[in-house]
């Protein structure tokens, strides 16, 4: 992201200045230290023996670290961790993958094929928009339930992929794609579905990665549905494995936060690997339009 | 975030529907391409969407316990029961008063963070990713560290360390009512989880306005500092003012995950979501209290959103 500083350099600086500056670097390092907080208690509680989770005074650094707390998760049948870190790899790829080929090709026909029903439709995405997802999800169970899709990988993926949110991104960066391309491809004498998948589809990658890092972030994380489908102990994802043991009252600590640490690899990989597209990501669902 | 928008970039969006398709000369096979692309989309809009409503609806005028379908006609019985429940006016309260104290200090904390991180130089994408890096974690996890580590109830927890530091009897955060002191565990999950998306959307509106506005205020004599915050980067912020205020107040409705893994077993500090999981989902499987319950919130949520929009003025927040 290109710096653009704000400041007018090159006058004198008073002493007013140089205290707002020092203020502002303590303010933003205590901060820095409260965010990072939390990580820290994570690795310390997971690399610790269950006896020095619980040491008063506090016990900075354990004294050995017990590494086959990680081994552990996935030797012992206690935690079902390999089994939720599956179904939740397999939820959200295909979560991911379903909601952008149904969405952007939806979006795509909203903004670019001409048709009497492009209005009513788009009315009926905006309409979607206006409730919140979350309360619909005593009636969306209850057609999963009438479906028979209850601790079924299509009873957690399939309801959540017709995202009108998305669909209304999508129908707005179509709207602003170069219509040059795609008249060089009817030149070509190509229709709507080659043109779409040849020209339009390879040169919107940036903007498909930011929308489908974002799903595969809000799939990974979410938790009310997943709880209320995946009610078998083999269909849990690793949220409800986690809060399962979160809420039980026999714990192992240590071992509940190397699970919660395995359960935010894939998560860290992602934010350190395509933190551009997220980015670009957050600010399109935060204020594009 | 999926599933909320700002309502400001809607209207925006409906105003230009008319023009929309209108890409030169048509590519050929045009009526029966259109379907091919909206099809699967429509098909799940209507049945995992406005089905779902339709029927729920239909619920909420029946005695539907332990089965999705219909049993016995009630008429609006679901619906005064609700109404009537004190559990279901207390997560109204519970829920008016975690909006009351979530929605101002997360709009605070994330544009004070994006205002000190826009002006450092040095390291500035170590402090963004540090604020931001949270986002990755869930609510499932953040509870977690809160709970069983922060402010965990007995003495070894961090907080209650702090406190024997100082001198201070350990507090049961999370079982005191009074004070009611877990509300500054559930509030600070939150800030932690989600202040450094907002300070994202912060930063991009930053890095928008043009320098030349701060060196004209400069030349005119203004000095860089609070009143040149206040006076030209604060109103120039001012739709991603309102999208941050409205996604967070959206979210916040949609409390669910912190309330659920810290607080299983209270009988206190229910928001609607989590008192709509425990009637329709716990034990009781009462469906149609459930879509009465469900049908009164998105009115709510409805009614809500119509006057926040006039308050607001999203007119303006397109600009």
């Amino acid at each position: 992201m290109p710096s653009t500083s704000v400041r007018v350099v090159g006058q004198g600086k008073g002493i007013g200045d140089r205290i707002a500056d020092v203020a502002g670097w303590v303010v933003l390092i205590v901060m820095t230290f409260a965010f990072l907080l939390p990580f820290y208690l994570l690795l310390r509680n997971a690399l610790a023996t269950r006896k020095d989770v619980t040491a008063v005074p506090w016990k900075l650094w354990p004294s050995t670290p017990q590494w086959q707390n990680f081994t552990d998760l996935f030797t012992s049948s206690e935690i079902p961790m390999a089994s939720s870190m599956i179904n939740s790899g397999i939820i959200a790829v295909s979560t991911t993958i379903g909601t952008l080929l149904v969405c952007s090709m939806a979006g795509y026909a909203l903004a670019r094929i001409p048709s009497p029903f492009a209005r009513p439709i788009f009315y009926m995405v905006l309409a979607t928009l206006m409730i919140p997802a979350a309360v619909t999800f005593v009636p969306s169970f209850i057609i999963v339930s009438a479906l028979g899709w209850v601790s079924d990988f299509r009873g957690i993926i399939i309801p959540g992929l017709f995202s009108g949110f998305t669909v209304f991104l999508c129908r707005q960066y179509f709207l602003a794609f170069p219509k040059e391309l795609e008249e060089a491809a009817r030149v070509d004498g190509l229709g709507y579905w080659r043109t779409y998948w040849r020209i339009v589809v390879p040169n919107s990658g940036a903007f498909l990665a930011a929308i489908g890092v974002i799903t595969f972030i809000g799939s990974w994380n979410a938790f009310l549905w997943p709880l209320i489908v995946a009610q078998d102990q083999s269909m849990w994802t690793v949220q409800v494995t986690l809060s399962t043991f979160i809420t039980a009252q026999t714990i192992n600590i240590p071992q509940l936060f190397a699970a919660a640490i395995v359960s935010i690899v894939p998560l860290v990989l992602v934010f350190v690997f395509l933190q551009r597209y997220l980015v670009q990501g957050v600010a399109q669902t935060g204020l594009k339009g | 975030m999926a599933g909320t928008v700002a309502p400001a970039t809607t209207r925006a969006a409906a105003r230009t529907a008319d023009q929309a398709p209108a890409p030169g000369r048509r590519l050929k096979g045009g009526r029966g391409a259109f379907w091919l692309f909206v099809t699967p989309f429509l098909v799940g809009l209507l049945l995992f969407v406005y089905l779902p409503i339709v029927w729920s609806a239909v619920l909420s005028f029946f005695n539907a316990q332990g089965t999705v379908w219909p049993t016995e006609f009630v008429g609006l019985a679901n619906y005064a029961t609700m109404l009537t429940d004190p559990a279901f006016i207390n997560s109204l309260i519970t829920f008016t008063v975690f909006a009351v104290l979530i929605v101002p200090i997360t709009f605070a904390l994330s544009l004070a963070m994006a205002v000190i991180v826009n002006r450092v130089r040095v390291a500035k994408a170590f402090f963004r990713s540090a604020f931001f890096i949270p986002t990755a974690c869930s609510y499932v996890v953040a509870s977690l560290i809160w709970k069983m580590s922060i402010f965990n109830g007995v003495r070894y927890g961090l907080a209650n360390q702090v406190l024997r530091f100082f001198g201070f009897e350990p507090v049961a955060w999370l079982s005191t009512l009074d004070p009611p002191t877990y509300w500054i565990v559930i509030v600070t999950v939150r800030l932690w989880l989600q202040s450094g998306f907002y300070m994202i959307l912060f930063l991009a509106a930053l890095q928008n306005i043009n320098p030349e506005l701060y060196e004209a205020a400069y030349v005119d004599g203004a000095k860089p500092g609070w009143k040149i915050f206040r006076d030209i980067t604060f109103p120039l912020l001012r739709p991603t003012s309102v999208s941050v205020l409205l996604l967070s107040l959206i979210a916040a409705y949609q409390a669910f995950d912190e309330f659920y893994n810290l607080l299983r077993t209270a009988e206190y500090a229910r928001p609607p979501l989590v008192y709509l999981y425990n009637l329709a989902l716990g034990t009781q499987q009462n469906f149609g209290l459930g879509s009465a319950g469900a049908l009164i919130l998105a009115a709510i949520i409805a009614i809500i959103t119509v006057i926040q929009g006039r308050i607001f003025g999203f007119d303006r927040a397109e600009d």
